[in-house]
């Protein structure tokens, strides 16, 4: 059984990994007829999570869920809101984990500050690196080192 | 008896492994020769033994001998010969053995041409990566042993999954593995040199070949994954920073700082602790990436909790050989200090700049490929962390890298005259931001995306033609003078200047591809006629075929411009009956300047079908860039000062002619 369950598992992972099928996304039927509206519906898409795939965003996604969700934000657009107000409509519905991009929170605040906080500890410590001098002493040879050379010379 | 033969040879490899790991480095410590010795026949005969259990598994794949479980769950039959073969690390156990086959190769190729490394570095180098080698093939035989037979065997095997039958993805695992199992070497080196406690610039000529090897590698084998994402996922995306996409990425930018720090330490032999520092990082990031790829934890929590062998047991492994290492790090590090020292204006700063960019580079993404988990774990939220973060935390490093890398790259070692050394490229600025400005006033509107791009790609390209030119003294000597000064810089030189134009295209081609696109979705009937970005599409007719292992339909589209036909496109939907599944294959008519790519979607119930067609422009820099940059790591490679080795082998022909 567990053997069964290793090949299962493994054939889910492949699948998953290659986040299969026919990749359909965006369905001509789907597009709206204003360009602007479609073009902001567009760029919305692309920062929204298809809930069932694997990273990837609703915009290439073919799943149900995500032409569901292409809908709805297209939806709402027509309805006037803003792009901030349809990914907070859309949020609510579906919770965080439907933004592909963290929200700039207190929690994810390590995730947001991880680079740049590096960049500049790492700056600051390279600077005191390059500063740092201190007189070179002219490297002398060991007398093991001097022997050694000696018998070079002398071959 | 194949599988049973295989299956011994793996044990043996295991034991010869062991013996390899533990006998050199006591030797090494206690100078007996003759025990230091045997790493070297032991690291050959561990290759060969892990290449006959490889043998034995493809010989299971090619025969169809489906009484093999791997196979019987992996196959088919009526598989095409050459899917059968690349089958064999289409799958968990199959790929594993691969890992341990180069991972051993490497061993070997140290044991044959190491000659010219000091007896007690080779000892120690080989033992550690038996050290490696005993965690994996352990690994592999206690928890994914691809030689298990079946008591029940089926008439026919399950197939591979179909959007693995693809020369693109076939070869894109060998090399993968020649990139991040390579970078063992380099941790090796580096865990032999802190046993030893000795760094020197001999060292980093033993360790900047092994490195530079695996990055040629992993950049080709990258570029191979990103190639086939973009054909065959049918819309063109080329990276989606996946997890499993970051597990190859981050182990590629930190040896491409090693590659760097490690000519700091061969040149100016400075900077060695930190190099030290970077092996390791390196090979812990391919570690990590393995254990992200095969433990499947940051795809689910939950699956890696319901069956967690073989996560576990990776993990086990990383702890060790990470924290081992690092705690010999922090141990010997401050013995490696350097004494000499540079001026904030100098190659060596460049460098130090350089190193910094691509490691916080390699840290965002890291952070952002395990913060789902972290989150999840500590603060019980799920969360997505996806392409637009990575793009928007990740692309400014690059720029910055961008922007330093021609200055850098001609600055003079320990003090230099930012003034003096930047001269010669004024001009190539200049040119550069004009170039982006025109871009900028020829699009109407839009994304700033392009014409950053453009002069980021034309800054790298020109300035290292005018790196090439100044070494050459271009207009200070005659034509033939300059001839010969190029004919007579170092293969190095050449590799640098070529690698770093490389880059250069492949940023103008992401940028180019990214701000130009064109995309068009409709539902066309047979006989429609329409135009997308100045070129007409006919759509001719869907025809029905058969395949080898599958049956599809086939739009025949062809792509006219001013009236004239370009290209006939073919794009396909296919059927995979024996996995029951439907892929894309989506039409593409190649060219320097711009990709046509045509996509046939599902029949539509009031007719015609959905159909996609997209123009790419320069897609194809994006994968000729990386090209270039291997090329710049080949030539790199081929220099003078690493073939001392092979050059002394050469008056021995006897040995090359008994293998």
């Amino acid at each position: 059984m567990k053997k069964m369950r290793y090949i299962a598992l493994s054939l889910l992972l492949i699948m998953a990994l290659f986040r299969a099928f026919s990749s359909h996304a965006v369905e001509p039927g789907e597009i709206l007829a204003d360009p602007v509206l479609e073009a902001r519906a567009r760029e919305i898409s692309k920062d929204l999570r298809c809930l069932v795939c694997r990273n990837e965003n609703i915009d290439s996604s073919n799943a149900d869920i995500a032409a569901d969700l292409r809908v709805l934000v297209r939806e709402r657009l027509q309805v006037g809101d803003t792009n901030e107000q349809v990914v907070a409509h859309i949020v609510e519905r579906y919770g965080e984990y439907v933004l592909l991009r963290p929200a700039r929170t207190l929690s994810n605040l390590a995730l947001w500050a991880a680079g740049p906080v590096l960049f500049l500890v790492g700056l600051g410590v390279a600077l005191l690196f390059v500063r740092r001098r201190k007189p070179v002493a002219p490297a002398t040879l060991s007398d093991a080192e001097q022997k050694r050379l000696r018998e070079i010379l002398d071959r | 008896m194949t599988a049973e033969i295989g299956h011994f040879a793996v044990v043996l490899a295991l034991a010869i492994a062991l013996v390899q790991a533990v006998v050199p480095l006591v030797g090494a410590q206690k100078r007996w020769t003759n025990w230091m010795d045997l790493a070297s026949p032991a690291a050959l005969v561990q290759f060969f033994l892990i290449l006959i259990a490889f043998s034995m598994l493809t010989q299971a794949f090619v025969t169809s001998d489906f009484s093999v479980r791997l196979v019987a769950a992996n196959s088919h039959s009526a598989k095409p010969m050459l899917y059968k073969v690349t089958g064999v690390w289409g799958n968990h156990e199959g790929s594993m053995l691969l890992w341990v086959l180069i991972l051993s190769f490497y061993g070997a190729l140290v044991a044959l041409f190491g000659r010219n490394l000091p007896a007690a570095l080779k000892a120690r180098v080989l033992s550690v990566q038996s050290m490696i080698s005993v965690a994996f093939l352990a690994f592999l035989i206690f928890t994914s042993n691809p030689f298990e037979r079946l008591l029940d065997v089926p008439l026919d095997g399950n197939d591979l999954n179909p959007l693995l039958q693809d020369p693109g993805l076939a070869f894109h695992p060998p090399f993968l593995y020649l990139g991040y199992v390579g970078l063992s070497m380099s941790f090796s080196f580096a865990v032999a040199a802190l046993i030893e406690g000795r760094v020197d610039a001999a060292w980093a000529r033993w360790v900047r070949p092994w490195t530079l090897l695996a990055w040629i590698n992993l950049t080709a084998g990258i570029a191979l994954g990103s190639w086939w994402a973009y054909y065959e996922l049918g819309w063109g995306g080329w990276w989606f920073w996946d997890p499993v996409e970051n597990a190859s990425f981050m182990p590629w930018l930190v040896a491409a700082a090693l590659l760097h720090s490690a000519i700091v330490v061969e040149k100016r032999d400075m900077l060695k602790s930190w190099t030290i520092l970077l092996a390791i990082l390196a090979f812990s990031f391919s570690l990590i990436g393995t254990f992200i790829v095969r433990s499947g934890v940051i795809t689910s929590v939950h699956a890696f909790a319901n069956d967690p062998e073989r996560g576990v047991f990776i993990l086990g492994i990383l702890t060790i050989a990470i924290g081992g290492s690092l705690t010999l790090y922090s141990v010997r590090a401050a013995r490696l200090s350097s004494p000499s020292m540079f001026s904030p204006v100098s190659r060596e700063s460049a460098l130090v700049l350089n190193n910094l960019l691509l490691v916080v580079a390699a840290a965002v993404v890291f952070f952002g490929t395990i913060w789902p988990l972290v989150a999840e774990l500590a603060l019980g939220k799920k969360l997505s962390v996806g392409a637009p973060f990575f793009n928007l935390a990740f692309t400014p490093f690059m720029i910055a890298l961008a922007m330093i890398l021609p200055v850098g790259a001609m600055l003079p070692w320990k003090r230099g005259n930012l003034r003096k050394a930047s001269k010669p490229l004024w001009g190539v600025l200049a040119l550069s931001v004009a170039l982006g400005s025109l871009v900028w006033v020829m699009q109407t509107g839009g994304r700033m995306m392009a014409p950053i791009g453009i002069t980021l790609a034309a800054w790298l390209v020109l300035g290292a033609a005018a790196d090439l030119a100044t070494r050459a003294r271009l207009g200070k000597a005659g034509p033939a003078e300059v001839l010969r000064r190029l004919g007579n810089l170092p293969r190095a030189d050449w590799g640098k200047a070529v690698a770093h134009a490389g880059l250069g295209l492949t940023i103008f081609g992401v940028a180019a591809v990214t701000a130009w696109e064109t995309e068009d979705i409709r539902v066309a009937n047979i006989g429609d006629s329409y135009s997308v970005a100045g070129y007409e599409f006919r759509f001719d007719a869907v025809r029905k075929a058969q395949g080898k292992n599958y049956s599809f339909d086939q739009g025949v589209f062809t792509a006219l411009k001013e009236g004239k036909a370009v290209a006939e496109l073919l794009p396909e939907k296919r059927f995979y009956p024996v996995q029951r599944m439907p892929t894309t294959e989506a039409a593409i008519d190649s060219g320097l300047t711009r990709d046509l790519y045509v996509v046939l979607g599902d029949p539509q119930p009031e007719g015609g079908y959905a159909v996609r067609i997209y123009i790419k422009p320069f897609a194809n820099w994006i994968w000729l860039g990386a090209i270039v940059m291997s090329l710049g790591g080949v030539l790199s490679l081929t220099d003078r000062r690493y073939r001392v080795g092979v050059a002394r082998r050469k008056t021995a022909p006897a040995a090359v002619a008994a293998e």
